[in-house]
């Protein structure tokens, strides 16, 4: 059955063969086990609401052994003793390997999150494999500085690893995400607990497995699946993590940090939610600013937290653009993510495709136009309609909220500066499109809009080496990039008097 | 035979600490390779005694034994001389004009092979070649983790072919084979991995000007790329200077020591096996007043680095004056201190001093060539420095335990042997050795002179050979004054147990380099280079990476700008 324009190729597992699921259990100090009190959760096919597996699901008690386990790892394991070269060595290993399990790999994301298989196989497990190699590129690039001292003093600046790491990763990109955070703590020389989301554990459990295979050594990885109230709280509060980092929704990031705040005043980096703004300008190519647009907002199902959710275009080329835009839509392919032809597959779960179902009856309410979509896609699984919203005032709810979902909200401005204030009038400040010709405008913009990363003439444009990460209530702290590796690095100044130094 | 044949050590800094302990102590002594001091005692339990066997030990007076090794057979390298051509534009081609010159065996001063020699008509097809692969592509057109892939596979083909290398490098240089294939094989790899790891790290800023403006500087690559390398450490300084050069995007001419062509063409051509596209490496063998001066004065090369003596250095400095003005990176030579202070520990500082210099046949620009030794501590430390240097084990380097090979070749060994007739005319006292060792190649006995002045020959000029000498000093002043009382300026060893000692002679010596409790400890990240007439620049870690970019600052002006 071929997938329809808008509508829903019926799930087709012939499409694809799906490969038994090898691990479900927890991965602590370098093996897999049950769960202490022995419960498990079901992981589900949003294709169908059917279950793929079930998982051994961590608790306290689990989070506790794990972080013994990395601790252990850390205070007395060889990981951070290693030179940086060695630790590269084993990274790239790692690499070689994902790149060799591609196939399986791609096809755990795909079932276990939606996502596009044809796009996961190129897309996201490669970055993975490209992302361990950069940053085991980094590991023995991590320079501390000599310093001027105020009087004959010889200073300089150690850069260690912080230590023990709770990482809580996010089910929309769960390869992508758990490399983002992995790599760069692994090349720092920290010892790290992992867990999941509830939604997406399969692949974070496939690549601790071929972490050891690589020789990762034991309790320097631990992954543990589980829920946010249980799991999650665990490591947030954990007296005995030095450092967390979390990818997730702006409320859960609240609870995070304070929980950190309360333990033992862990640091903590969010990378929370975000309603990024893509500024169109009355010298762009409309067709290719449609398309991007598009793109922004279609991407992954709208379950990206830099979706281009508010776009703003300016009034002289509008109408033509909302023309374009929705005939786009309207031709944007929602079926089965083993179809290749498929561009879009069903959102997570049940709760995410209620909540943008829900957002779209709100913006009717709050008297919005739907210009397309708006509804569910056939009757079976998660599959939601591209939905573009005009009309959408600022204040509206569908263009204050992070829906997470297939759902644009199109605006128009005047000139640079009301754009701008638009663009800026969120609590959140994650990302930003600007799609213009005009040098003076895009450098302008730029500068202007208070948000971690902004795309020009392009979006979605990631790389190993951009730092990314928000402003405002969109978070704090970088992934990627060098600075995605400090926040792992402890400072220490070490200070001694010299005596008849020749220059200072 | 312990430790012999074991796990492969990636780097000096494994050898002077144990990698896999987790109370790394220091001072620990690098040896030049892993478990040295197990060969001696090897070869003592093996012999008996001193005096028996064909072992170097020196019967008893008669320093290093009759050398009856030295008269057999030299080993029959375990490689076959596959690539003796020039190599530009990815094809192993004849020189132009059909010449070649033969590439000897520092053990016999046999031919090894015939190898091509590349003139200056052969280094304009070369620069055209590299040239070519710049301004078209795809090198630097690739995205730098491309660059880094490629860069990676050339790393594991290199490991692969360890053996083959490290015989090749052995054969043509006379290093022991087991420091080829133990030390330096795996460092060459190690090179590469860490500059493949710098290649999508190369990062401009954006700079805040005082007005409303935008600016940025973009590290660009130079363009095409002249190195003139030695032949003291062949493969390494083909990697210190090939691998900041492509991981910055640049193109290549390569110009190869005449005394040791051999392992950079077979190096060169795993690199294109790993994906290196064709022009972006060219390697030409030949000589220094024809191919060298060629590429130090052509016009279209647009960045040369040479690594050899100061004499050399100067003139290529001058032909790039001359020509195009090219940017110069020079590694030249030195007369390094190794200071001695009186809280030392007088065993380890004997065996750190005598590695310091007579590392590598003592061919190392580095060397520690000027011993320091505080008065107290004096008599002891020479009397010891003479024992373990006529313990030094000599003889043919693809011998198991062997540590020093052959000088490299009539031309160095004649020299070496002048400057210790010198010595001995000057007055110093010859401790030991002192003369050639065998009857065929060019063996050095290993030399210790005590009484050493500042002012003889043998203490102001770089030697390049097993020659040790020894000076005395009384404080600390007096030595810093010493010390840098010299034309050069690359490296320094210090030896103390007292940080404030330690921390005024690293920063009153004018080096480039200060080991402090070590010496010869190398590491890709960690940058060297020379002050005063050891040369301009400095290679490895992220320091190297300059001399290989341009960079363009790009300023543009801010309309209404929210913040400056």
């Amino acid at each position: 059955m071929t997938a329809l324009s808008n509508g829903h190729a019926a799930n087709n597992s012939s499409l694809f063969k799906i490969p038994p699921i090898k691990f479900t259990n927890l991965f602590i100090n370098g093996h897999f086990v049950h769960s202490l009190s022995g419960n498990e959760f079901e992981t589900i096919d949003p294709r169908t609401g059917e279950v793929i597996a079930k998982i051994s699901e961590g608790r306290k008690e689990d989070i506790d052994v794990a972080v013994k386990a990395a601790r252990e790892a850390f205070d007395n394991g060889p990981w951070p003793r290693m030179s940086g070269a060695e630790r590269a060595k084993i990274m790239m290993k790692w690499a070689d390997l994902i790149e060799e399990n591609l196939e399986e790999l791609a096809a755990l994301d795909a079932i276990d999150a939606g996502k596009l298989y044809h796009l996961v196989k190129v897309v996201d497990i490669p970055a993975v494999a490209n992302c361990l190699r950069y940053y085991a590129g980094a590991a023995d690039k991590i320079h501390g500085e000599v310093l001027k001292g105020a009087r004959e003093f010889h200073a300089y600046t150690l850069m260690e690893p912080i230590g023990v790491v709770g990482h809580i990763i996010p089910w929309n990109f769960p390869s992508t995400m758990f490399a983002a955070k992995v790599s760069p703590s692994l090349a720092a020389g920290c010892t790290v607990v992992l867990k999941p989301a509830e939604q997406t554990p399969l692949s974070a459990l496939f690549f601790a497995h071929l972490a050891k295979q690589a020789g990762i050594p034991d309790g320097v990885l631990n992954v543990v699946p589980g829920f946010g109230p249980t799991a999650g709280a665990a490591i947030s509060s954990h007296m005995d993590i030095d450092k967390v980092s979390f990818t997730g929704s702006t409320e859960v990031g609240r609870a995070i940090m304070h929980a950190a705040a309360s333990s033992n005043l862990k640091p903590v980096s969010l990378e929370l939610g975000g309603k990024s703004p893509l500024l169109i300008f009355d010298d762009a190519d409309v067709d290719k600013a449609a398309d991007l647009a598009l793109l922004g907002i279609l991407f992954n199902k709208g379950e990206i937290c830099v979706a281009s959710s508010r776009v703003f275009v300016q009034e002289g080329i509008y109408d033509e653009f909302e023309k374009k835009l929705v005939e786009k839509a309207k031709a944007w392919v929602v079926g089965d993510p083993f179809d290749p032809q498929s561009q879009q597959g069903p959102q997570v779960d049940k709760n995410q495709f209620e909540k943008i179902l829900s957002y779209i009856e709100i913006g009717k309410q709050e008297g919005a136009t739907l210009l397309t979509g708006g509804k569910r896609v056939g009757n079976k699984g998660y599959y939601i309609e591209p939905t573009i919203f005009s009309n959408v005032k600022e204040n509206m709810r569908i263009a204050q909220d992070e829906i997470f979902g297939p759902v644009l909200a199109l605006m128009k401005f005047r000139t640079i500066e009301e754009g701008i204030k638009s663009a800026n009038n969120s609590r959140y400040g994650l990302a930003a499109g600007i799609v213009t010709k005009n040098i003076d405008t895009a450098n302008t913009v730029s500068r202007a809009i208070r948000a971690g990363i902004i795309w020009i003439n392009c979006y979605f444009a990631f790389g190993n080496d951009i730092p990314y990460g928000g402003y405002k209530q969109s978070g704090f702290g970088r992934d990627f990039g060098m600075e995605g590796l400090h926040k792992y690095l402890q400072v220490k100044s070490v200070v001694t008097p010299i005596y008849n130094s020749p220059w200072l | 035979m312990g430790e012999k044949g074991g796990k492969r050590e990636s780097s000096l800094i494994a050898l002077s600490l144990s990698s896999t302990t987790t109370t790394t102590t220091i001072p620990m002594i690098p040896m030049p390779y892993k478990g040295v001091d197990l060969f001696v005692l090897d070869v003592w339990n093996e012999n008996g005694n001193l005096s028996g066997g064909k072992g170097y030990l020196g019967a008893g007076f008669s320093r290093y034994s009759t050398a009856t090794a030295l008269e057999e057979e030299p080993i029959k390298p375990a490689v076959q001389v596959e690539h003796t051509q020039l190599l530009i534009g990815g094809k192993f081609v004849d020189a132009l004009s059909g010449k070649t010159f033969p590439t000897l065996d520092p053990r016999t001063g046999e031919v090894i092979a015939h190898v091509a020699e590349g003139h200056s008509e052969d280094v304009d097809r070369a620069v055209a070649a590299a040239r070519k692969a710049f301004d078209q592509g795809p090198w630097p057109k690739m995205t730098a983790y491309e660059r880094q892939r490629i860069l990676l596979r050339a790393a594991d083909l290199l490991e692969k072919h360890n053996d083959e290398l490290a015989a090749l490098e052995t054969w043509d240089n006379g290093k022991p084979y087991e420091q080829s294939a133990q030390i330096e094989i795996p460092m060459l790899v190690r090179l590469f991995r860490y500059y493949a790891g710098w290649a999508d790290k190369i990062h401009g800023m954006t700079v805040p000007a005082d007005g409303q403006y935008h600016v940025q500087t973009l590290h660009e690559p130079i363009g095409v790329a002249g190195q003139i390398i030695p032949w003291n450490f062949p493969l390494l300084m083909f990697a210190w200077k090939v691998g900041p050069a492509l991981a910055c995007g640049n193109t290549i001419v390569l110009k190869t020591a005449e005394q040791t062509p051999l392992s950079a063409l077979y190096a060169a051509k795993l690199f294109h096996e790993a994906g290196l596209p064709e022009g972006v490496l060219n390697v030409v063998s030949g000589f220094g007043p024809t191919a060298g001066a060629a590429l130090a004065s052509h016009m279209d090369v647009d960045k040369l680095a040479f690594t050899g003596s100061t004499d050399t250095g100067k003139v290529v400095l001058e032909l790039a004056a001359r020509s195009n003005l090219k940017p110069v990176t020079l590694e030249l030579g030195g007369k390094s201190p190794f200071i001695v202070c009186e809280d030392a520990d007088v065993d380890q500082a004997v065996e750190l001093a005598h590695f310091a210099l007579f590392f590598n046949q003592g061919q190392c620009c580095c060397a520690g060539s000027r011993t320091y030794v505080h008065e107290r501590v004096y008599d002891e430390f020479v009397e010891k420095a003479k024992a373990r240097a006529l313990k030094r084990i000599v003889g043919d380097p693809f011998k198991s335990g062997i540590e020093q090979g052959p000088q490299i070749d009539s031309e160095q060994f004649e020299k070496i042997l002048k400057y210790i007739r010198s010595g001995v005319q000057s007055g110093a006292t010859l401790e030991t050795g002192g003369d050639r060792l065998g009857s065929k190649g060019f063996y050095v006995q290993p030399t210790v002179f005590s009484n050493v002045e500042d002012g003889m020959l043998i203490a102001k000029e770089e030697i390049f050979g097993p020659v040790q000498s020894i000076l005395k000093f009384k404080d600390l002043d007096e030595v810093i004054e010493r010390a840098n009382n010299t034309r050069y300026g690359l490296a320094a060893g210090v030896f103390t147990k007292n940080i404030d000692t330690a921390n005024t002679l690293t920063r009153a010596l004018r080096v480039g380099t200060v080991w402090v409790n070590c010496f010869d400890t190398f590491d890709a990240a960690i940058p060297f280079g020379g002050y005063k007439m050891s040369g301009q620049g400095r290679e490895k870690g992220e320091y190297s990476l300059k001399n290989y970019l341009q960079v363009k600052a790009v300023v543009t002006p801010l309309k209404n700008p929210a913040w400056l």
